[in-house]
């Protein structure tokens, strides 16, 4: 295995390119180690990005948005000043990752290429309408988070392509989101469920809303029809409730240990509602 | 296959190391440097017990490569005593009697020592929450909380 440390991501893009046999990119490393020592995958090059300037810095953009290197870890999310005032939901989304020592290397742009479908930040970027930008060997492009995953462990990203960071748009006014997932117990373990919403509110109503489900189907789900269940509304009982149908409607889940199929979908639906009240109220409080 | 050549900062000492791209930090401090204090449990980054800090953060020295320690700083079990003298969490752990087969020690050490240098007076569920990566099979925690707590009370009177 040969280990690189690029210092552009155009040089990490065309180490990929031209590469033949199997290749990793390496930034937390807390998927890849585990698969590279449990033999799952056996990498020819092994493309590690963390000395590319830039890829380990949270920077505010041009339009009030947020650029999230790739190498940015959970807890330098979590500590950054801003950051998690105005994307609440998905700072907590990746805090929600592991333990502390996996918070110190897991990077959100990782939690998305390993593709799980369980994988907790994806609903919640989803929600909040983020893009990542993609490097190639033909130039950049920015893409919505929710056309990088094509199924368990599988992405969209062509052969030399990588992701350089995470486009978080500008937290609109009046606006808010939320992540909440269920697991048996209070800390580490992987999603039974997931739900990420963001809306926009304008006095007591929700102008716009987006709704995002996880580990009910082979990648995350955007409902849109779960979004239209509340704009127009306050977030009273019937808009909740149609809510909570279209995200049951959304669901595909697989039958598992973790969770029956009756049971993900039962959950999809109730966790969608506690999410949205959550975020509607931190919408009403940035008003 | 070609060796990697990094040189890093170990407890406040320079080091240079020779590992192979494949090689854990785990695997180096160990086998190549004979740091053994920090302890293999289950390789793959869910115990704990090989916890060391890099940069003053605290990861799984199994899930880094040693060849991505080139530049940093870290910090083991066997930087935690000032010499002949224990730190207050070790002494703290021997009084509350916080560990038996003391496989997980160490990585409980390195993070405990970590979270009170960010956080002088945790609550219990602080206390709680940053110590829930580190799995301890012997003790059902609560030695080891209250011996957190405590080594953290003496350290405020102390400073």
């Amino acid at each position: 295995m040969r280990y690189h440390t690029p210092t552009s991501f155009n040089d990490a893009s065309a180490i990929a390119a031209r590469a033949t046999g199997t290749t990793r990119f390496l930034a937390g490393g807390t998927d890849v180690l585990v698969q590279l020592r449990s033999d799952l995958v056996r990498p020819d090059d092994l493309i590690d990005i963390k000395q590319v300037e830039g890829a380990k810095s949270i920077t505010r953009l041009d339009d009030g948005g947020w650029r999230v290197g790739a190498a940015v870890c959970g807890a330098g999310m979590s500590e950054h000043p801003e950051l998690p005032h105005e994307w609440p939901g998905v700072v907590e989304s990746m805090d929600l990752i592991g333990s502390t020592q996996i918070q110190g290397r897991a990077t959100l742009v990782g939690n998305l290429c390993n593709a799980s479908p369980a994988a907790d930040s994806v609903p919640a970027m989803i929600a909040a309408r983020a893009k990542v930008e993609v490097i190639g060997p033909n130039g950049s492009r920015e893409i919505p988070v929710e056309n990088v995953p094509t199924g368990p462990g599988r992405t969209s990203l062509q052969r030399g392509e990588l992701i350089s960071a995470v486009i978080l748009p500008p937290r609109p006014k009046g606006g808010g989101d939320s992540y909440l997932r269920f697991i048996p117990r209070t800390e580490m373990d992987i999603a039974v469920v997931g739900c990420g919403v963001s809306l926009v509110r304008e006095g007591d109503g929700i102008a716009s809303a987006r709704v995002s489900l996880g580990a009910v189907a082979p990648t995350a789900l955007l409902v849109n029809e779960a979004g239209e269940a509340l704009e127009g509304s306050s977030l009273d009982e019937p808009a909740l409730d149609a809510l909570a149908k279209a995200c049951e409607a959304a669901c595909k889940p697989i039958d598992d240990k973790r969770g029956t199929i009756r049971f993900r979908t039962h959950v999809a639906g109730v966790l969608a509602k506690r999410a949205a009240m959550i975020a509607y109220n931190r919408a009403g409080d940035s008003e | 296959m070609t060796q990697i050549h990094v040189t890093a900062k170990i407890n406040g000492d320079p080091v240079e190391f020779l590992c192979d791209p494949r090689e854990t930090l785990l695997d180096v401090l160990r086998d190549r440097l004979g740091l053994t204090g920090t302890k293999e449990g289950c390789g793959t980054g869910d115990c704990g017990a090989c916890s060391v800090t890099v940069d003053g953060r605290v990861v799984c020295s199994c899930l880094m490569l040693g060849a991505e320690a080139a530049g940093a700083e870290i910090g083991t079990v066997e930087g935690i005593a000032d010499s002949e003298n224990l730190h207050p969490l070790q002494r703290k752990f021997i009084e509350h009697a916080a560990l038996q087969c003391g496989i997980c020690t160490p990585g409980i050490l390195v993070a405990a020592k970590n979270l009170l240098e960010r956080s002088p007076d945790p609550t219990e569920t602080e206390v709680r929450y940053w110590l829930a990566g580190n799995l301890c099979r012997c003790t059902g925690y609560d030695k080891i909380i209250h011996a957190v707590m405590d080594a953290a009370a003496e350290m405020r009177e102390a400073s």
